[in-house]
């Protein structure tokens, strides 16, 4: 179906036509195919429609999951976008990524901020302490190559069979 | 009816010892984790949730911080119990209504709690008198370790704890006090104060938590942002608040008592005479007289000890509480009988209210 319509956004011919339902209510837009790809409106990609109507994330929960007209799955768990504006609730921890587009302009909307700032769980730390111990240690090695130090580089190898030992228990300690 | 062990040690609306003073009845923090490799309770099958009941229960029941903890499985609770545990604080409402596969797992001195496939898998929960927030968050730090020790948890570097609703993902920690605010409410300032409260980014509710009224005068401020901000900034911000606040309502206190005090003091008396004589009480009736005794504490019209008493009071005054006590449920006006009742024994060796105090300088 062609129509003869503009581009909301820089008035050229509009070749993308987007119409979404919320609330009984209908909103369309209207874009020409260079304003539809800058905001990231292609095939099979995700995308918010309602940045485009320029409508605020900062509201309840409810509001603001209804705003997409896209329905993600996670693989891991089978919830989906649909799911999620029912109960409020994800599926598993794999929907964060597998939603990520319809999450990331909730969440920065209901926090002080996008970015973990707090604790990181012990364990975790310990892993990545380890790797940068190791990262260090290969340095070192290489280093002792190259200068063809063989008995610091045997210690470096030790070092490293220690590390990684540490790093494959499941439950690390240092 | 058998009642649990658990149940029939005396309520602590302040457990850990030593009772609280004015204003501040006690700080609270909540943590919420999940599994990394199950779907969140709400998602998951009943299979599955008594897995992670399982798992969780063990570990939790093992960690350190909570030797000889008491282990409940929420299904085999009858509802009375389940109310009692509400009333206390150890579970939440949420709790007593999931499906199978809930449970909790409570220390000893009752001061600690791991829920288990609420909303989350874990919600850690630490509680202490009066205002603490040093020492709760530290006790709630170990005991998160501890259980993370054994379990791996959902997290990802970039958002934090992953948790079942986006509104705690992050830190996952809800900071809370209890606010006992008298004098706030008898000079029509709560309104005020709550949207203030609110634009500050905190959260203010009832007694009982989401969606309750306030009666007796108590409320619970907490954050309700959980990500962008670090667990010290989060806990740093609801006790500038809660200062603020404590502030406000000595204020009113004092206003009250300057210009207003034969009301105020009437009110007072009365509330005492009626706990001392009534023979129907509802439970908010009881706690709105509670709630005046207490402030009679703070004013030293009452001694100061007795504020240990109130507090258990406000508990032991619930509709679960006089039931349990009572040896099996009963209807309302029954149920108003033997509040009256318990209540009439409970402050019978209350010495009588000293007015002259009102007026000394602390």
């Amino acid at each position: 179906m062609s129509e003869s319509l503009h581009c909301d956004l820089c008035g050229k011919p509009a070749k993308v036509h987007l119409t979404k339902v919320v609330k009984n209510q209908i909103q369309k837009v209207d874009l020409c195919e260079e304003c539809a790809k800058s905001k990231g409106v292609t095939d099979g990609e995700v995308f918010s429609l309602a940045d485009l109507l320029a409508k605020s994330f900062a509201g309840p929960l409810e509001e603001a999951v209804e705003a997409d007209g896209m329905n993600l799955v996670c693989e891991q768990c089978g919830c989906s976008t649909r799911d999620f504006r029912k109960s409020g609730r994800l599926g598993c921890a794999a929907c964060y990524d597998a939603m990520k587009p319809i999450l990331e302009p909730l969440i920065s909307g209901l926090h002080k901020g996008g970015r973990h700032q707090g604790k990181t769980p012990l364990r975790q730390w310990r892993r990545v302490v380890l790797r940068r111990e190791v990262e260090n240690v290969e340095r070192d090695l290489q280093e002792a190559v190259k200068k063809e130090d063989f008995e610091a580089a045997a210690r470096c190898r030790d070092q490293l069979g220690v590390l990684q030992a540490k790093l494959e228990t499941p439950t690390a300690t240092t | 009816m058998h009642i649990l062990p658990i149940l029939d040690t005396p309520a602590e609306v302040v457990p850990g010892g030593s009772p609280s003073g004015p204003i501040v009845l006690s700080t609270r923090i909540r943590l919420a984790r999940n599994l990394r490799d199950f779907p969140f309770p709400g998602w998951a099958k009943e299979a599955q949730r008594r897995e992670i009941f399982a798992r969780c229960m063990t570990v939790a029941n093992e960690a350190a911080p909570m030797k000889k903890s008491y282990v409940l499985d929420l299904a085999a609770l009858n509802d009375l119990e389940k109310q009692v545990l509400v009333e206390r604080h150890l579970i939440s409402r949420e709790l007593s209504a999931a499906s199978p596969g809930a449970g909790v797992v409570i220390s000893r001195d009752q001061g600690m709690a791991v829920m288990i496939n609420e909303e989350d898998h874990l919600r850690i929960q630490v509680m202490r008198p009066g205002f603490q927030f040093k020492r709760v968050w530290k006790l709630a730090d170990a005991l998160d370790n501890a259980l993370e020790e054994k379990l791996d948890l959902a997290f990802s570097p970039e958002l934090g704890y992953l948790t079942a609703c986006p509104t705690n993902v992050g830190t996952g920690l809800r900071a809370s006090v209890m606010m006992h605010l008298p004098g706030l409410v008898l000079a029509s300032q709560m309104e005020q104060v709550i949207r203030a409260v609110n634009q500050l980014g905190l959260a203010v509710r009832g007694w009982y938590g989401e969606g309750s009224e306030a009666s007796g005068s108590i409320f619970q401020i907490s954050n309700q942002q959980t990500l962008g901000e670090s667990e010290e900034d989060i806990i740093k911000r609801v006790t500038s608040v809660l200062q603020t606040i404590v502030e406000q309502e000595q204020n009113a206190r004092a206003k009250l008592l300057e210009t207003d005090s034969a009301k105020l003091l009437d009110k007072i008396g009365r509330a005492y005479g009626t706990v001392r004589n009534a023979h129907l009480l509802t439970s908010v009736e009881a706690m709105n007289c509670l709630s005046l005794l207490r402030l009679a504490a703070d004013l030293s019209l009452l001694p100061e000890a007795e504020r240990a008493r109130i507090d258990r009071l406000f508990i032991e005054s619930q509709p679960g509480h006089v039931q349990l006590a009572a040896r099996g449920t009963l209807e309302t006006q029954k149920r108003d009988v033997a509040r009256a009742r318990f209540l009439r024994e409970q402050v019978a060796p209350l010495p009588a209210l000293n007015f002259d105090r009102a007026f000394e300088k602390n």
